[in-house]
């Protein structure tokens, strides 16, 4: 018995990794990815089914590998940049294979929503000789999940599911199943010569691995998501997401022409080269990288040198999001059809004041941003990292941001580079534990003098508010051990270790100038709970208004709060107020106070 | 040929509850038995920024709606109803909640907020019928300004092929059941305000 529901994409998939007995699921948030584990943690129940936050990416992924080689079905999770972070054991894992069936789940993002770049994880698979699913819409996601653990059962290797963010973040109606029961207590079983990656065992794993690719083509060939429909003498070739912008299009245009959808790597190269045959012209419709495109280049090359093919060199571009008018006005373009321009409102262009993402009113990373910029100056330079504080680039102390952890090893090389001014990064919690512990190590022990900051908010804030190591829970709600930062940032050779409250101001201006003043590498932990979080606990929160004393100076309206307005020559407090107070501490005219109520 | 039955554009401001609106308007459509799509934004953008969100009902393609398709822009707030107004359809109708939400930039004196007015004039230029109402003002007459986004989604009722029996019952779904008197009173209100 099915029940139809109106499911995230994210959901969609828990449900079909819960549908597949999946016994063990493992992950880091990142967009658009993270749901997947909230929701199995959700969704768990009685069932006999570890659940994690990990570390980091690399982490979930050997995580899942140990349950999968212990025979239990096991999935990670992770955006697309994590997969640089899994990388490692990602590529190896290929020539060991699997025990129980082992699906690497995969988000990525074109047009960078949430992410500092736009890498198309097909090519990961690719490069890795392991089979990737790429579904168009949560439906296909849901079914792939499940279709994932018998593939990578049958073939002895791991699985890619690869979706988008049009796909984690879509909702559909999906009919979804009961959960099946894992089996419970497995056994790992020794086999050194498919567990142990020494050389005398890689190189025939490797030739092994590149052996059943051809098998493994063949079984994706008649899979449901690969579909040849043959009729008139132009082409399209479409695969994941695209596939629906395109069938939307040629049901918009209401024409005839051939149609190949294309859901699995490797590619289904018998139907590819059947639509080559049957035609002169043929467009490929894909986001991000010619990874289609260029399968249909080496087949055309062998069936059929005088088609046309249309792609990435022409209409369909190799960066950012596709969309139906994208995909229909290439098509109508190929086809001599009249195109549809997208709209554009002038006034809309004009008018409007932008509105960019910013940090919460109240946010305590603002203040500590404050504090620090007092006690560094202008001139310092301040390598920042992945998270909400990013956001804080327009404060002036944001000069880097390139992956996660990068903040302490990036202001490293900046010092041993030659920089002379004060170094000051920051980094938030959950990033400090996912990769600047062996930042933090190495700065130590080749003697950086840097001021490292961790902001800890006490959760993952940016990607909703997972827990980790430092939070004492764990993805399903347990208490666990809380590991300290303190302890961590001593043991890993910090010299000086200071914790202030951001909200105290006067007392973290203090602690930042001590840090600058240390000769050799200090942290700084900032700590104070996402507003977030505090609201939503529903804790008490003090009021603040101005006062007749305002002079109409604007440094509170540039510290960048969006509680503060600033109106007939005044500033002003709104309801989007949470009671921090820390515009009240750098009111130069003390115009700003608390009000009893 | 149509490919979809009513397409949808929901925009606002990051917490204002756009994507319930969403969720109500998807779980109507499943109870009806239609195909529904929708598209929501998470992550970064959600942090006091633009929200957008595409609902498609009765459609079987991807869930995005495209530039000049959407019957109906539903909008939590004046300025981004301009902002989305391209994907309105020159047949579509737009709902604005007229509160204003000033972004970072207007409070720290960087941009300047407009005038209602000159946000609704170019947008009845682009679609067959504006309709602004002040849902706040609104949702506290329901008993609490919280249900703002279930006044919006009343008066989308008028405009979407899904029946209010359906939609208050997806409502129940998705709101606890101690504030479902006070949004069943919005979402009335909000479906008499464009009667």
């Amino acid at each position: 018995m099915f029940v139809r529901e109106y499911l995230l994409g994210n959901v969609a998939i828990a449900k079909g990794l819960l549908e597949a007995g999946v016994e063990v699921a493992a992950g880091y948030p990142g967009t658009p990815s993270s749901e997947i584990i909230e929701a199995l943690a959700d969704l768990k129940g009685d069932l006999p089914l570890h659940v994690e936050w990990s570390v980091n990416e690399k982490v979930a992924l050997e995580v899942a590998a140990g349950a999968s080689w212990t025979d239990a079905r096991a999935a990670a999770t992770m955006k697309h940049v994590g997969l640089n972070v899994a990388a490692d054991p990602f590529m190896t894992l290929a020539y060991l294979g699997v025990g129980a069936g082992l699906v690497v789940i995969c988000a990525d993002d074109p047009f960078c929503h949430s992410s500092q770049n736009e890498q198309d994880s097909r090519r990961y698979a690719e490069f890795a000789a392991i089979p990737c699913l790429d579904p168009a819409d949560p439906k296909e996601a849901k079914e792939m999940a499940v279709y994932g653990f018998e593939l990578s059962e049958k073939f002895n290797v791991p699985v890619m599911l690869r979706p988008t963010t049009r796909v984690s973040h879509a909702r559909a109606d999906v009919d979804a199943l009961e959960a099946r029961p894992g089996r419970g207590r497995q056994q790992f079983i020794k086999n050194p010569a498919r567990r142990v990656a020494l050389p005398v065992h890689a190189r025939p794993l490797h030739t092994e691995l590149l052996k059943k690719q051809a098998a493994i083509e063949e079984a994706l060939q008649s899979a449901p998501w690969n579909r040849l429909e043959l009729k008139g003498d132009a082409g399209i070739i479409a695969s994941g997401i695209s596939g629906l912008y395109a069938e939307e299009a040629i049901q918009d245009l209401d024409l005839d022409v051939s149609f190949l959808r294309i859901g699995t790597y490797p590619m289904p190269s018998l139907m590819i080269r059947q639509l080559l045959e049957n035609v002169s012209r043929v467009m490929v419709v894909e986001e991000l990288e010619p990874v289609v495109e260029e399968q249909v280049e080496r087949l055309a090359r062998k069936v059929n040198p005088a088609v046309e093919i249309l792609g990435k060199d022409g209409p369909i571009p190799r960066e950012g999001e596709l969309d139906f008018l994208v995909v229909r006005n290439a098509v109508a373009r190929m086809l001599g059809r009249a195109e549809k321009p997208a709209l554009r409102v002038a006034a809309a262009e004009k008018i409007l004041p932008p509105r960019p993402p910013a940090l919460c009113p109240g946010c305590s990373h603002r203040a500590t941003y404050y504090a620090m910029r007092k006690a560094f100056g202008k001139k310092a330079i301040y390598p920042s990292d992945i998270g909400c504080y990013t956001m804080a680039i327009g404060m002036g102390t944001v000069d880097t941001c390139l992956c996660m952890g990068a903040s302490i090893t990036l202001a490293s090389g900046i010092r041993f580079g030659g920089e002379t001014e004060g170094i000051c990064c920051s980094l938030g919690d959950s990033t400090f534990l996912h990769a600047g512990m062996t930042g933090l190590l190495n700065a130590a022990y080749n003697k950086a003098r840097i001021t490292v900051t961790i902001l800890d908010n006490s959760t993952t804030a940016m990607t909703g508010h997972q827990p980790h190591p430092g939070t004492g829970v764990t993805a399903t709600g347990e208490s666990t051990v809380q590991v300290s930062l303190e302890a961590l940032a001593k043991a890993l050779g910090a010299g000086l270790v200071e914790t202030v409250d951001p909200y105290d101001l006067d007392k973290a201006i203090e602690s930042f100038q001590k840090a600058k003043e240390f000769p050799g590498l200090s942290v700084v932990i900032a700590r104070q709970p996402c507003v977030i979080k505090t609201r939503r606990c529903g804790a008490g929160r003090k009021s603040f208004a101005v006062g007749e004393d305002c002079a109409g100076c604007q440094i509170c309206v540039d510290f960048g709060c969006s509680a503060i307005e600033f109106e007939n020559e005044r500033a002003r407090i709104n309801a989007l107020c949470t009671g921090c107070g820390v515009c009240a501490k750098i009111c130069p005219s003390a115009a700003i106070q608390e009000v009893r109520r | 040929m149509k490919t979809s039955e009513c397409d949808i554009v929901i925009v606002g401001v990051g917490g204002q509850g756009v994507i319930l609106i969403s969720d109500v308007i998807g779980r109507a459509a499943v109870k009806a038995g239609k195909p529904v799509r929708g598209a929501e934004t998470h992550g970064m953008a959600q942090r006091g920024g633009s929200v957008i969100n595409h609902t498609r009902i009765g459609c079987r393609f991807s869930p995005m709606v495209a530039s000049g398709g959407a019957d109906v822009l539903l909008a939590l707030e004046p300025a981004e109803a301009l902002r989305f107004a391209h994907f309105l359809s020159p047949e579509g109708v737009a709902l604005v909640n007229t509160t204003a939400v000033l972004p970072v930039t207007v409070t720290t004196g960087k941009s300047r907020y407009p005038a209602l007015q000159e946000i609704l004039a170019p947008l009845r230029e682009v679609c067959k019928a504006v309709a602004p109402m002040d849902a706040i003002a609104i949702a506290k007459q329901a008993g609490t300004a919280q249900a703002m986004n279930v006044v919006m989604l009343g008066a989308l009722s008028r405009h979407i092929p899904l029946s209010e029996d359906l939609l208050l019952a997806a409502l129940a779904d998705v709101v606890p059941p101690r504030y479902l008197e006070a949004n069943k009173k919005a979402f009335a209100l909000g479906k008499a305000e464009v009667e």
